[in-house]
């Protein structure tokens, strides 16, 4: 008898949500891009446009009580995990009402009561946590997962090796995901990794490394469940593989000289994550404007909302430096 | 009082804080069968298995990575970090991860980890395995820094650090885990940011850590002989830094040596000496004089390294340069 494989993909009433998900975290950096330049947003920011299946795709398979850590590529994952447009505007404009409260910016924006451990502005400082904090939830016998995101450039530094080792090593419930953009900042995966596959990088530590494409926001989904569930019922850690696509630069104002212009107008046209899941989907422009528009309000209350916020008192600098 | 040695004392607040909580558990490099490198956990394998006193890879930056992230899920980790010069491996999670959380944050998280090394000169290790790096950290907010120079303190320190809710780095010294002291038949959790005043005094006051406080203590009795009367002040906590008790006693002698085995430039006796002659200014007789190794790394000739760490004898004849007299 043929083996039935167990359905783990998403319902189309799913995938609609999906999308205005990634809709949403789209307009939103994109009007993070227009305030930055309009002078309103202190210190300087990254955006992840393209990469928005990665993030909804692994965000919807995570359970309620499991955590992740972020990189300073991190608005998608945060709106994705569930902290309110609004509280992640507020941070990047450096409010009370912020999801760091003014303390951490685009680079450090935390929610720990949904389960968010920190964006890290180190490449791969919060691998090692993601380890440690897995091993808690094994010394306490609980069901729960730590997963990091991490970027192709962060299998270079120590931290992803020690973590990795260790995690497999130990057999902690942890999920390690690679959205492999092919770049580090301005630095072609060709110049930075002598491997092609990074998924070997994971395999060496006889590490399970499964692979998705990361535009494909059900593959994100679907891969990123097996994955969780793998380590959660105490088989060890994965890593996860996502072939992204960076459209942006690496920051806010990044004049990217070191790209092919017209191979990156070509990865916009064919690799939007969000235009191929409304083609799947067969949604109508129509249908697609007022889903638009529904995200459009919702990012525009949170500009409003962060400005209307609460600046922080200067002295407020030396609250929170110990508990 | 029961008699422990310094190594016993640290092993018997770790065991009796994991005898009583599930939530404290240790990793480090060679601290289960081995013990540690310096025979520490000496026995806890046993006791406790191998969950809870976890063998890690030389792996450093994971070591500490892991603590931070096991706190963070509100368990309690001592991480043992083999040689304080390992530290510098450590850095990054510990200087930009533990450190910072909790402010990053905006105040959602607590790191409550305890991060355990050790340092020191006089047996030859040479210039990676026994630097005094403790000024480095007590310059990071965020962190809490001890330097602990008796059983009794150490035990009663660690006690407190490991149920403290912020990231300690927790000093201990090299040569002095073999000596012994009293310890009260439970244990007395000390107050982190509380100095002791060793021995009392009236004509100088020396501010010394780690090993430098017995070397000071040494150096006290040979004054006495000489009819110089000298109070020597341990400060255990370096951050926070108890610094009504250093200015009180300096205020009282008027006149101050600062003394560590760490290299004196840019050391912590730089930020005492600096405390010192602003809230002690008007009481100072003589200037503050500062003992600490030359600038040098550590050499691996026995009698190259004797020349560049402070003893007794260099902490006398600064006390004798306050008071004006010839050693």
């Amino acid at each position: 008898m043929a083996k039935v494989e167990a359905k783990t993909g998403l319902a189309k009433t799913d995938l609609l949500d999906a999308l205005r998900e990634m809709l949403l975290i789209r307009r939103f950096e994109e009007k993070v891009e227009e305030r930055f330049r309009a002078g309103e947003l202190p210190g300087f920011l990254h955006v992840a446009i393209g990469q928005e299946a990665c993030a909804v795709g692994v965000c919807r398979a995570l359970e309620e009580g499991d955590v992740m850590a972020s990189t300073h590529r991190a608005h998608g994952h945060t709106l994705a995990k569930g902290t309110h447009p609004n509280e992640v505007m507020a941070e990047l404009y450096g409010k009370q009402e912020g999801c760091s409260h003014g303390y951490g910016g685009s680079m450090h924006l935390y929610d720990v009561e949904r389960g968010n451990m920190g964006a890290n502005a180190v490449i791969g400082g919060g691998l090692p946590q993601v380890a440690g904090a897995a091993l808690a939830f094994k010394l306490r016998g609980e069901p729960r997962v730590a997963l990091a995101f991490f970027g192709d450039g962060a299998t270079n530094i120590g931290t992803f090796h020690e973590a990795l080792n260790l995690a497999q090593l130990w057999q902690v419930p942890s999920v390690f995901v690679l959205e492999d953009n092919k770049w580090a900042e301005s630095t072609p995966e060709s110049q930075h990794s002598p491997l092609r596959d990074l998924s070997k990088r994971a395999e060496a530590f006889g590490m399970k490394a499964l692979k998705a494409d990361g535009q494909d926001v059900e593959a994100v989904y679907e891969v990123a469940q097996q994955a969780l569930e793998h380590a959660r019922s105490g088989k060890g850690p994965v890593f996860v593989h996502l072939d992204t696509e960076r459209f942006s630069g690496h920051y806010i104002g990044d004049p990217q000289v070191y790209r092919d212009r017209e191979a990156a107008r070509e990865l916009r046209a064919t690799r939007d994550p969000i235009s191929l899941l409304r083609e799947r989907l067969g949604v109508s422009d129509e249908e697609l404007e007022e889903l638009d528009a529904e995200v459009t309000a919702i990012v525009e209350a949170s500009v409003e909302f962060a400005k209307a916020g609460t600046d922080p008192a200067p002295e407020d600098a030396l609250k929170n430096v110990y508990a | 009082m029961p008699e422990l040695s310094y190594r016993e004392a640290v092993r018997d607040a770790l065991s009796q804080a994991m005898r009583q909580d599930d939530d404290v558990f240790l990793m480090g490099e060679d601290i289960a069968e081995m013990g540690g490198s310096m025979g520490v956990t000496h026995g806890m394998l046993e006791e406790f298995g191998r969950e809870r006193v976890r063998n890690t890879p030389i792996s450093e930056m994971a070591v500490a990575g892991a603590a931070i992230g096991a706190a963070l899920q509100g368990m309690r980790p001592v991480a043992e970090i083999m040689y304080e010069d390992f530290m510098t491996l450590a850095a990054e999670q510990v200087v930009n991860q533990a450190a910072k959380h909790r402010y990053m944050s905006g105040g959602q998280l607590t790191v409550p980890v305890v991060f355990r090394t050790q340092g020191g000169a006089g047996w030859s290790p040479g210039a990676q395995h026994a630097q005094q790096l403790e000024a480095w950290f007590v310059h990071i907010p965020g962190l809490k820094v001890v330097f602990a120079s008796t059983p009794e303190d150490v035990r009663g320190l660690l006690w407190s650090s490991i149920y403290d809710d912020n990231p300690v780095v927790f000093f201990e010294h090299r040569t002095l885990y073999g000596i012994k002291g009293e310890v009260p038949e439970t244990i007395e959790p000390i107050p982190l940011g509380k100095a002791r005043v060793h021995r009392d005094g009236e004509d100088v006051t020396v501010i010394a850590t780690g090993r430098l406080v017995h070397e000071s203590l040494k150096a006290a009795a040979e004054a006495e002989k000489e009819g110089v009367s000298v109070e020597v002040v341990d400060p255990r906590t370096l951050q926070p830094l108890d610094e009504e008790t250093l200015v009180a006693s300096v205020r009282k002698t008027n006149r101050a040596v600062v003394a560590h085995e760490a290299v004196t430039r840019m050391g912590f006796g730089a930020e005492v000496a600096a405390v010192l002659q602003y809230q002690a200014f008007d009481w100072l007789d003589a200037p503050v004089e500062r003992v600490g190794a030359r600038f040098a790394p550590l050499p691996f000739a026995p009698a190259m390294e004797a020349f560049v760490v402070p003893h007794a004898e260099t902490v006398l004849e600064a006390i004798y340069r306050t008071v004006n007299k010839k050693a």
